[in-house]
């Protein structure tokens, strides 16, 4: 055991020694493997922080949503409606939402207004989405104005800024009272949006919604748990698009390895030849170079993990906004919870070292079977 | 493939995609060296195979050393995809989303324990100075190359045919009182015989282990022993072990021992049962080895195994042991 | 105790480059004695001592090694016998430059797995022996045509081998460093090693230090 261990540290000391006699080499190496790992650790962490961003506010969702539909399309939900499913066993409280867009030329996006559960603004006051303040300049105690359904201005004292700490979903959100909303859209009193469903045991959620769309047929009714997989799937096939950008990186960056890996100066045939000729059997050698892998590796992916860690959870990602969120002129200008997971670490490591291993296990192999005697021909 | 974990999914196929060129390589140089190595031959052909063995032994090192990280991420990768599916609760419900999951774990875990065995006839072949082993070991090789290839196959086909909308069981319905199957029976195997079958077994291997260690005989006996340990480690989990970590005398899933709700316990007792049966079945296989070049190496190397197969499987047997005290429940 | 038996060595066979660089050589190298392989350049010295030490294999013929056949011994362990038996010292001197002088004689002992402290103590003891104890920590390619044959002969000795096989020591240098050098190799003899000298040098052959001349045309021993 102790022979092995003192052999490794032998073969790790002339590695680092190796790697340091060929400092320029390795630095272009090293550069570019950091760079995959970074962007690869940085797509991979940023897309995670927004499904958990989404996912979070889901969490806060209720089970079932019903919604009217008059002729196949979403109506708005008379009281009387909330009344009749109150009753249904395995409902423990039906709500009334009131929440609906509103096309704001100014910032030429949409905005979802929205009266909230509890808490609701006073009369005249709004909670605005900490994005749309800042893209229309507005700080607490400023004025927002919109136009209502009759194209009267409404003017409106910005109360608070909601909390950003899920800012994705609410980057465009205005929070009114009832009043308010009522009066803003032209809705009267005793209509809503629609339904929240809170259900005793979650796991009947199914029987409940079956239940619900018995006692009202005309109505539509959706799960949480199936808002969850739309929204899951989303936030993925945006992720997919920059994978498959990266996989072409990778590709590119196994090449390079290849190229420096088989590319094997003369000077170095000779080394490996010397070594080979003073008694390093083919396993040392192939050793003493798997072990300049790993080193490079592990390098590599510490500095390009770190990175992208930064990058993604204090840096706000700006190099990936554009690409991950470009569906919304609301640039959303969040913070990320830091989190560390292991298995991501696992999965990007495996898909940063593996292509370079494959790329250079052949050539390294070639090199550590050159014949011994081949010093002594010169 | 619409699913969470693109990055996780992604690793996995790259990961078992080289492992299979990897052993596929190494599977048709098997094919040769049986064909045509002459060990008393020094002719260029016979160099140039020489050569060669380092390749194919550095590819199996790799995947033994790529197998493991696999079948922990593969496991997690499920459990995280299972919210997705409709109906699924755990990694069960994941794996059963369509007909290769379960099949592609197994392969997996066969898949180990072969690499590990082999790297043990390795190891010893590169100490005789005859190579006693070499053509056992590349006969072995044979069976692992198209392991490889089918632990490939079964993930493209796993990911590739994984759709959002399907709706999958949950593990009530493969381990629990309203399921059927062999996995149902073990399930229903009364605590009163699971309980000290499972102890003994361990026992007895523990003592095998103890007795190659300090007498140096019973080397194979403890091989035997570390196998049939596993099963029925396997089934005691199914049968009262999970079940007492749920604290839910009906639930019997092994999956969902991974989850954080119970503390993560698969995390702990899986690696150790692995390592210690990979250890304990190696040990057996180096203790079998009777050839002569090697009767220093051999036992050496079964001594050093049993006792990391020991180690291991006394911490699994702690860990299990902990748990059960615990625990409140009364089946 | 190394015998060689019919042993031939035939580069790029079957080829039309095809070429018998050594022809059906047996000859035995005896114990703590001083042999020379003498002919002119091309007549096959350096790899006749290449098959000698074991690193070329030979294309036919045995070698034996106090008796055991090892012509046939996996690398692995040709190379662990190589290692503990044999120190080469090379027609040019191999050193591998940006490495100290330290670094280059260590070498050879880093498969060996010995503690390094061990192997350092013994590789500055062996650079004082050849008179570069203060040079050990110099870069090799600063070193003089003398020094870098006395660095070599010191890598040579690390893992302490019996038998040193040295190809033309004396062929990059003046007399004067020559003669140097066949010094230190005398002074091995006097310690009980045993030498396989390749050589077309005369100087080599005016000392008494050679005690066994074997003669060497076109890849044959000259009776
Ligand atoms: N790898 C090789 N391939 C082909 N021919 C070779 C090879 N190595 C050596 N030779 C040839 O074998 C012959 C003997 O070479 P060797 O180096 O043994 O001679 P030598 O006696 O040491 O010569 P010198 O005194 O010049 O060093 C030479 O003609 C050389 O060209
Ligand atoms: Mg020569």
């Amino acid at each position: 055991m102790n022979t092995w261990i003192e052999r490794q540290r032998g073969l790790i000391d002339t590695t680092v020694a190796n790697l340091r006699r060929r400092k320029a080499r390795n630095l272009g190496l090293l550069l570019a493997y950091v760079l995959l790992v970074f962007l690869l650790a940085s797509v991979v962490l940023f897309g995670d922080g927004m499904r958990r961003e989404a996912r979070l506010l889901l969490e806060e969702a209720p089970e079932l949503v019903v919604q009217r539909l008059t002729a196949g399309r979403h109506d708005l939900m008379p009281a009387q409606w909330l009344e009749r499913i109150a009753d249904l066993r395995g409902v423990a409280a039906v709500e009334g939402r009131l929440w609906g867009y509103h096309h704001d030329a100014a910032v030429g996006a949409n905005l979802t207004l929205q009266v909230p559960r509890e808490a609701a603004p006073a009369a005249g006051r709004v909670h605005l989405g900490a994005t749309l303040a800042r893209l229309r300049g507005l700080a607490p105690g400023d004025v927002l104005s919109l136009r209502d359904h009759a194209g009267q201005p409404h003017a409106f004292v910005v109360e608070a800024l909601l909390d950003s700490r899920s800012e994705l979903v609410s980057a465009d959100l205005v929070l009114l009272g009832e009043a308010d909303f009522r009066a803003f859209f032209g809705i009267a009193a005793g209509l809503y949006t629609d339904a929240a469903l809170r259900v005793v045991n979650p796991l009947e959620t199914r029987t409940v919604a079956e239940k619900v769309l018995a006692r009202l047929p005309a109505t539509r009714v959706i799960s949480r748990e199936e808002m969850r997989r739309t929204y899951d799937a989303v936030f993925n096939w945006r992720q997919g698009l920059p994978l498959m950008v990266l996989s072409v990186l990778l590709a590119a960056f196994a090449l390079l390895a290849w190229d420096k890996a088989s590319g094997l100066s003369a000077e170095e045939r000779r080394e490996i030849g010397i070594l080979k000729a003073l008694g390093w059997d083919s396993g040392d050698v192939l050793a003493m170079k798997l072990w300049e892998g790993a080193l490079l590796s592990l390098l590599a992916f510490l500095l390009g993990y770190t990175l992208a860690w930064l990058h993604v959870y204090y840096a706000g990602a700006p190099l990936f906004e554009p690409v991950l969120k470009g569906w919304s002129v609301l640039y959303p200008h969040f913070a990320l919870a830091p989190e560390v997971d292991i298995s991501r670490i696992v999965s990007l490591a495996l898909l940063t070292v593996l292509p370079y291993v494959a790329a250079t296990l052949v050539p390294v192999w070639r090199a550590a079977t050159l014949d011994p005697d081949e010093v002594m021909r010169e | 493939m619409i699913f969470q974990p693109a990055a996780l999914a992604l690793a996995l196929l790259l990961a078992s995609s080289l492992n299979a060129l990897g052993l596929a390589v190494a599977g048709l140089f098997a094919l040769r060296m049986l064909r045509h190595w002459h060990p008393d031959i020094g002719s260029e052909a016979q160099i140039a195979l020489e050569r060669r063995t380092h390749l194919v032994s550095t590819l199996v090192v790799l995947s033994l050393l790529l197998s493991l990280p696999m079948l922990a991420l593969f496991t997690h990768t499920a459990d995280a995809m299972a919210p997705f599916f409709a109906g699924a609760m755990c990694a069960v419900g994941s794996l059963k989303a369509n007909a290769w999951g379960l099949p592609a774990l197994a392969v997996m875990l066969v898949g180990f324990f072969l690499a590990a065995a082999w790297l043990v006839l390795h190891r010893l072949d590169t100490r005789g100075w005859d190579q006693p082993l070499l053509l056992a070991k590349y006969r072995l090789l044979l069976l692992l190359a198209p392991l490889a290839l089918a632990q490939a196959a079964l993930l493209w086909l796993y990911f590739g045919g994984l759709k959002a909308e399907v709706i999958t069981s949950c593990c009530g319905s493969l381990f629990g009182p309203a399921a059927t199957g062999t996995l149902a029976e073990l399930s229903a195997l009364p605590e009163a015989i699971a309980r000290p079958l499972f102890f003994l077994t361990l026992a007895l291997t523990l003592a095998a282990g103890a007795t190659l260690l300090v007498r140096g005989r019973l080397g194979r006996a403890f091989g035997v022993l570390a196998g049939l340990n596993f099963v029925v480690a396997l089934a005691a989990i199914v049968a009262f072990i999970a079940p007492h970590i749920y604290e839910q005398p009906h639930h019997h899933c092994p999956f969902c021992l991974l989850q954080a709700e119970h503390g993560y316990a698969g995390w702990l007792l899986y690696p150790l049962l692995f390592l210690g049966t990979a250890a304990g079945l190696g040990a057996g296989l180096a203790a079998g080895v009777r050839a002569q070049s090697l009767h220093n190496e051999a036992p050496r190397l079964a001594a050093a195994l049993a006792r990391i197969a020991v180690a291991a499987l006394a911490s699994f047997g702690a860990a299990v042991s902990f748990y059960l005290w615990r625990s409140n429940l009364v089946m | 105790m190394i015998e060689l038996v019919g042993v031939g060595k035939t580069f790029n066979p079957g080829r039309d480059n095809e070429f018998h660089a050594v022809r059906e050589v047996s000859l035995s190298i005896e114990a703590g004695r001083v042999t020379a392989l003498r002919g002119p350049s091309g007549s096959g010295k350096t790899t006749l001592l290449g098959l000698i030490g074991g690193l070329t294999r030979p294309s036919v013929g045995r070698l034996r090694l106090h008796g055991r056949d090892i012509s046939a011994l996996p690398e692995r362990f040709l190379t662990a016998l190589r290692r503990d038996t044999f120190g080469f010292v090379f027609q040019q001197f191999q050193l591998i430059r940006d490495l100290s002088v330290l670094d280059n004689v260590m070498l050879p002992a880093v498969p060996t797995g010995r503690p390094h402290a061990d192997i350092r103590a013994r590789a500055l003891r062996l650079l004082d022996e050849v008179g570069l104890g203060r040079r050990a920590a110099a870069r090799v390619q600063w070193l003089s045509g003398g020094e870098a044959q006395r660095a070599a002969i010191a890598r040579a000795l690390i893992n302490d081998p019996p038998v040193i096989l040295a190809d033309e020591p004396t062929a990059h240098l003046d007399s004067a460093l020559s003669r140097q050098i066949l010094e230190i190799l005398a002074e091995l003899r006097r310690c009980g090693r045993t030498l396989v000298i390749a050589s077309h040098d005369p100087l080599v052959f005016e000392m008494d230090l050679v005690e066994r001349v074997v003669d060497l045309r076109d890849g044959r021993v000259l009776a």
